[in-house]
């Protein structure tokens, strides 16, 4: 569904990307792990229109992404930090997203899901961090779109609600969506991913399913799975 | 586009800012209204605070409002939209609710004053339309300065640092300059000074209006037929709008280029 | 006894001399003339003539050495069609009344006037109504008349191609009153013109000044109305003028003032108002003249003192609005400001006696730099030029040090 053909990218001194080569299989959820500066935001962010890369393509649905915008409508994309304008209402942001898009939406289901009827004539400002972050997921997931780009969906949510959100990932698994995780919880990452990429000092360093990572490193989690490579690699 | 102005006008409505803003205008001209008695002299004090505050709130407020809907802007740049609609309508936006402030806090207290039975109310409406331009003049010039730093106190700098050059740094270049040269002919330059700076090419219009006997008695020639004509008067109206388009168009050419 | 001979030979004169007039009609058809000239011609010392409604196409009409009371009604015009001159008179004792007097010829070498008065006593014009002028009413070498009441207009389209209204040249003890004069080139202008009195006459849109004074010398002027001329009025090489309770306004452009001072000595201006100039008032060469209790109003520069200007006081005078209240050249030269109303003084009163406590600099930087670069007039009101005025009030280093107002008034001045 995306491929991604020799990707650099470079900001300012900092090389983040260095030929950077994969590409995501249709109803798979591919996880994108990688050590904090290893270029996975980036890689995301190029995925989706918003970096623009110094070399290479990206190829969306057999289509060049370069100066269009229209192949983002089949994208939901879960940005990392979840800050929204401090003066709107939750009620008014999911409109005003709805009127953006302008596309049919499931939002009186997720509010229900992710808990958010008693907010939504809140203000975002006043929100916390947790609430703000289901705002996001709900935001996100509300388009039922074939591509979902989680980035760091995890961060800030109680136990409840990211059991829920796994649920919900499961869900959409079953609907043969395709999904993009990056995460630092490996034991999340494990529970909803089956394809694992590893990105390391801007080049991929693995690239299968998360049963062949595991059996290649012939450990039984990911982490130590993930941790023998980047000793592999002297790192 | 539309849609993005919409919801960044609902959004700055709201916002305490644009209230304190309005406010404060409504203040400033009700007590000069009060104080002067006579219309043309409030209208001349409040010359002289709109033209230094104007571009002083423009650009501060186009620079926080950039920083702070960040997050936000990126949220929006991930959705189906073009690039450069978001920053339009974000732009568009804000020098709106900026200019709907201004507007509404000069023009109430005149009104209720009794403005439209005036013969003041020409100079009054000059002075809101100038003012409106130097809004969506500055607001946009905010907008480049952050768009083109990643740094919120460097854009912060920047932009004070235009505004005092703009409204202060360049008028003191220009007078020493008069000074310095003035063995020569010197009509055009400074004239052409004038309609380099928006600044002061939004001073000129106004005092030509209100002031026009002491211009008029001490400027030679260039002068009076430039802008004593309505083709000055509508030139220097095009230079404002050629002020406002050309910082829109690197809106453009930026946004497209950059990284979020 | 003798009151009674005297009495009776007043009587008995007055009587031989009202048997002796006569009143001479003339009309178009039906009265003793039809011509104006041969009824002049005709008529003795001491005879009125009457000259009834109706056009009149004469000119260069002449009256010398008689004594002649000349009257018209509503409706009587003599139309010069531009062939030279109205009236011509060398006479005493004479007066005109009620005429139109219209389309004097226009020349470049010759002053052709409605009526031209030479060598003339105890004149009276009253009622006259001059249009199309070239010059309205000329008065060479003449004495003790009196000009009122009259309208005169002109249409010339340049300084070159009109002359004045009322122009005196080496005449004395004139009065001037009541008149409207408008479109010419002076309104009123006195050369070599000497005790004569200027009173309640509107002057405007004359293309050069409202009214003129050159070596003309113990004169005074007094609630006359300047509007919208070239100057307001010149007073230039004269002295002992008087100025009182006039209104010089809207006089705008380049070369404009309210009233300018040349060579001129020993004047009182006072009660006058100066609304609207380019300039209020221009100085330049002036000594011991006193301004008091005028209002400056709206002008771009209130005052301007240029070079060789000596012991001039100006005390108790309201400078309201002005763009500029003072523009000095040169140095102080025992020149007094002193209990003025300054309407952008910021100072204080704390002992409360209507006098501000710090002294008023009515010069700023600012003028001063216009003054040598004009061209930075185009940074009027901007912030700059506060800043500067600001430092320049806080630390004075190019204004006249001891050009100060000492006594600033915290109230408007009311005369």
């Amino acid at each position: 569904m995306v491929t991604v053909n020799n990707l650099h990218k470079k900001f300012n001194q900092n090389q983040v990307l260095k030929g950077v080569k994969l590409s995501i299989e249709e109803g798979k959820t591919t996880a994108i792990l990688g050590p904090n500066g290893s270029g996975k935001t980036t890689l995301v962010k190029i995925i989706l229109g918003m970096v623009l890369p110094n070399q290479g393509d990206v190829i969306f649905n057999n289509e060049n992404i370069k100066n269009s915008w229209s192949y983002r409508k089949e994208i939901d994309y879960l940005p990392q930090i979840a800050n929204f304008p401090a003066n709107i209402k939750v009620q008014e942001l999911i409109n005003m997203i709805k009127d953006l898009r302008n596309k049919p939406a499931r939002d009186k289901e997720l509010i229900e899901y992710f808990n958010l009827g008693n907010y939504l004539n809140e203000s975002l400002g006043n929100l916390s961090g947790g609430y703000k972050q289901k705002v996001n997921l709900l935001l996100t997931f509300m388009f039922d779109s074939p591509f979902i780009i989680l980035d760091e969906p995890t961060s800030g949510l109680d136990p409840i609600s990211l059991i829920r959100l796994k649920e919900f990932i499961k869900q959409e698994q079953a609907k043969g969506k395709t999904i993009i995780v990056t995460s630092h919880v490996m034991n999340f990452v494990e529970e909803v991913a089956s394809h694992v990429i590893f990105i390391l000092d801007g080049k991929v360093y693995f690239d299968g399913s998360l049963n062949s990572l595991k059996e290649q490193n012939k450990n039984v989690d990911l982490e130590h799975a993930i941790a023998n490579i980047l000793k592999e690699n002297n790192v | 586009m539309f849609k993005i102005l919409k919801y960044s006008f609902y959004d700055l409505a709201r916002s305490r800012w644009s209230y304190v803003y309005f406010l404060f205008y409504l203040l400033l001209s009700s007590v000069l209204l009060f104080l002067n008695n006579d219309l043309s002299k409030a209208i001349i004090t409040l010359m002289n605070v709109v033209l230094i505050l104007v571009p002083l709130i423009g650009t501060i407020f186009g620079v926080m409002y950039y920083y702070n809907s960040q997050e936000f802007t990126t949220l929006l740049l991930a959705q189906p939209i073009k690039r450069s609609n978001v920053f339009l309508g974000q732009y568009l936006g804000v020098a709106c609710s900026l200019s709907i402030s201004l507007i509404l806090g000069l023009g109430i207290p005149f009104m209720l004053y009794g403005l439209l039975q005036s013969t003041a109310i020409f100079n009054f409406l000059i002075l809101l339309v100038v003012a409106t331009f130097l809004t969506f003049i500055f607001s946009a010039l905010a907008y480049n300065i952050a768009l083109s730093n990643q740094n919120k106190i460097k854009g912060f700098g920047y932009a004070i640092l235009l505004w005092l050059f703009m409204a202060v740094i360049y008028d003191g270049i220009v007078l020493i300059s008069l000074v310095l040269l003035q063995e020569y002919p010197l009509e055009g330059l400074s004239l052409t000074a004038m309609l380099v700076n928006p600044i002061d090419l939004a001073r000129t219009l106004i005092i030509l209006k209100l002031d026009i006997s002491a211009l008029l008695g001490y400027t030679g020639a260039v002068f009076k037929s430039f802008f004593g004509t309505s083709q000055g008067f509508f030139m220097s109206f095009l230079l404002l709008f050629v002020w406002v388009i050309l910082p829109i168009i690197r809106i453009f050419v930026v946004s497209r280029k950059k990284d979020f | 006894m003798s009151i009674c001979r005297y009495l009776s030979f007043s009587i008995f004169c007055f009587v031989i001399q009202f048997a002796m007039a006569e009143t001479i009609n003339i009309c178009a058809t039906g009265c003793d003339f039809q011509s104006i000239q041969v009824a002049i011609d005709s008529a003795k010392s001491g005879d009125t003539l009457f000259i009834k409604k109706g056009v009149y196409k004469e000119f260069d009409i002449t009256i010398y050495k008689k004594s002649l009371y000349i009257s018209g009604e509503t409706g009587t015009v003599i139309d010069v069609e531009n062939k030279g001159y109205g009236f011509r008179v060398e006479a005493t004792d004479i007066s005109l009344k009620n005429i139109t007097i219209k389309n004097i010829l226009m020349s470049y070498t010759k002053e052709y006037a409605a009526v031209f008065l030479f060598k003339s006593y105890d004149f009276l014009l009253e009622n006259i109504t001059i249009e199309g002028a070239f010059f309205g009413i000329l008065v060479q070498k003449s004495k003790n008349g009196k000009i009122s009441n009259n309208v005169i207009s002109g249409e010339g389209t340049s300084e070159a191609n009109s002359g004045n209204a009322i122009h005196l040249w080496h005449s004395e003890h004139i009065k001037i009153e009541n008149n409207k004069v408008f479109m010419m080139r002076d309104g009123i202008y006195l050369e070599f013109g000497n005790f004569c009195e200027i009173n309640n006459n509107l002057s405007e849109n004359n293309m050069r000044y409202g009214l003129h004074f050159m070596f003309s010398n113990n004169n005074s002027y007094t609630a006359n109305v300047f509007n919208k001329n070239g100057a307001g009025v010149a007073v230039m090489f004269s002295k002992q003028i008087q100025m009182t309770r006039n209104t010089f306004k809207n006089n705008w452009g380049p070369t404009s003032y309210g009233l300018l001072l040349k060579e001129i000595n020993d004047a009182d201006i006072k009660h006058n108002i100066f609304e609207n100039n380019t300039i209020g008032v221009n100085a330049d060469g002036t000594n011991r003249i006193n301004f008091t209790e005028n209002n400056f109003f709206n002008n771009g520069y209130a005052v301007k003192v240029l070079g060789a200007c000596y012991t001039n006081t100006y005390t108790k005078n309201n400078f309201l609005y002005n763009t500029f209240n003072l523009s000095y050249s040169g140095s102080l030269n025992s020149n007094t400001f002193s209990e003025n109303y300054w309407s952008n003084y910021s100072g204080y009163d704390l002992n409360k006696d209507g006098i501000g406590d710090v002294p008023y600099r009515p010069v700023k930087l600012y003028s001063y730099l216009v003054n040598k670069t004009p061209e930075a007039i185009v940074l009027l009101r901007s912030l700059f030029i506060d800043i500067v005025d600001f430092s320049e009030k806080v630390s004075p280093v190019f204004t006249p040090e001891n050009l100060i107002d000492d006594k600033p008034l915290m109230k408007k001045v009311i005369w």
